[in-house]
């Protein structure tokens, strides 16, 4: 299990319900390695200011990220950890390979995310 | 009192700055400590440290953790991810305003903002940065087991990457803008002894192609203006760092470089003012550096804020 203050995504169907619940959530796919602290990092801190939307983490070389996030189609050309995916109404609405900034992040929020 | 108010702000939470934050709180100063990015700085992008004296094997992160978790211990406030707005650094009193926490004030200041990893700046380089393009070798290098792949620079971490991305690269050709390297000798010679890698001296990167993942990089060389373009998968840039001091004002004199010019007692040429770490102008930047740089400034901090201290009129800066 990563050790962040994300809540944890460990199963294939603790994804599925996820997903089908039509919720606004950003799961980050990575290792505790150094491009993927600062992304928990930023996710966290994120939590206070979209509370309307669910911040999760999942073990990359965990089997449900090899069934679920490491399988999408907006994934396939990455190559750089982590894997940052972004869902709303069931459908995928934002991804991106490798470290991101807050700000960066906030963009792809505020764009795809919010109301 | 004033909760937004502080004896000393400490701005930057790397080695430098958190190590100023642990002396300054356990002289019972208050001290907060704003952070742009995530708590450790440049030690995050280390996955093993060997050589802290007293800690025989750490990761970077795990040391940066450690030394958060002291300063907090001692009654500093951290806060990370911290959007700064406008700095206020030359009058007795400064100021720090921060997006959603308000205006703070302290009667000194230390910046220990860091470097961040140097980018060509290339428009394909951003287009291929995870898809292809990595400035880790340890988070990314078994994305490219049994690939071409390119390594660009001439340092150490360029050079000793390189070897380390042989474990799961078919091949790593280092491309280099001078004639010679900057390395180490051993990790130079580490380097040519490896059958799998080969060298490209004197070019300068022109960009990186492909559609949806890289497929190549270009360049040209230096002196003889020939076109290169090499066939890769991955590329792994690591061209050194620059100081993250692009936003301090004009009042704090930097070098042309960009880092901060200090006396050997970390006073930068604003009196209350101290540097410590990377983003100051000086020879070696290590972690015991940045840590020694911080005790210096926490202590002058101290000394300056008691009046005791030699009054920091920059004079010698």
């Amino acid at each position: 299990m990563l050790q962040t203050k994300l809540e944890h995504i460990q199963t294939t169907k603790q994804y599925q319900e996820l997903v089908e619940s039509g919720k606004k959530f950003a799961v980050v796919c990575g290792r505790m390695g150094p491009m993927c602290i600062p992304v928990y990092d930023v996710m966290d801190n994120l939590k206070s200011k979209y509370p309307d939307v669910t911040f999760l983490d999942m073990e990359f070389d965990a089997p449900v990220a090899a069934e679920t996030i490491r399988r999408l189609p907006e994934t396939r050309s990455f190559s750089g950890l982590p894997f940052t995916v972004y869902f709303r109404d069931k459908q995928v609405v934002a991804a991106t390979s490798s470290i991101q900034t807050k700000q960066q992040v906030k963009e792809i929020l505020d764009a795809k995310l919010k109301d | 009192m004033d909760p937004q108010a502080y004896d000393v702000i400490v701005l930057g939470g790397g080695p430098a700055g958190l190590t100023a934050a642990i002396y300054l709180a356990r002289a019972r100063l208050s001290t907060l400590v704003l952070d742009t990015g995530s708590t450790g700085g440049q030690m995050n992008l280390t996955h093993e440290v060997a050589n802290y004296p007293g800690v025989a094997s750490t990761t970077g992160a795990q040391l940066g953790q450690v030394m958060r978790a002291q300063a907090e211990a001692f009654g500093a406030r951290v806060i990370s991810q911290a959007e700064l707005g406008r700095l206020a650094l030359d009058g007795p009193v400064k100021s720090v305003e921060v997006e959603d926490e308000g205006v703070f004030t302290a009667r000194a200041v230390i910046l220990a903002p860091g470097g961040a990893p140097r980018t060509l700046g290339l428009d394909s380089e951003a287009r291929f940065k995870g898809r292809g393009i990595s400035y880790c070798a340890t988070c990314d290098g078994d994305f490219f087991t049994g690939q071409d792949i390119a390594v660009i620079g001439g340092g150490n971490s360029a050079l000793e990457e390189a070897v380390s991305l042989t474990k799961y690269a078919s091949s790593v050709t280092i491309l280099h803008e001078f004639d010679h390297f900057q390395a180490h000798p051993w990790a130079v010679e580490q380097a040519r002894v490896n059958p799998k890698i080969r060298f490209l001296l004197e070019q300068t990167i022109t960009g990186f192609e492909g559609d949806d993942r890289l497929t190549a990089v270009t360049s040209v060389h230096k002196r003889t203006g020939e076109a290169v373009r090499v066939p890769v998968t991955g590329t792994f840039v690591f061209i050194g760092y620059v100081p993250r001091t692009a936003g301090l004002p004009p009042s704090i004199r930097l070098t042309e470089r960009g880092e901060i010019l200090t006396d050997e007692l970390m006073r930068t040429s604003v009196p209350g003012v101290f540097a410590a770490g990377d983003a100051r102008a000086k020879r070696y930047r290590q972690i015991t550096t940045a840590v020694s740089d911080g005790t210096v400034a926490a202590i002058q901090a101290t000394e300056y804020l008691s009046g005791e201290g030699t009054p920091a009129t920059g004079r010698s800066v």
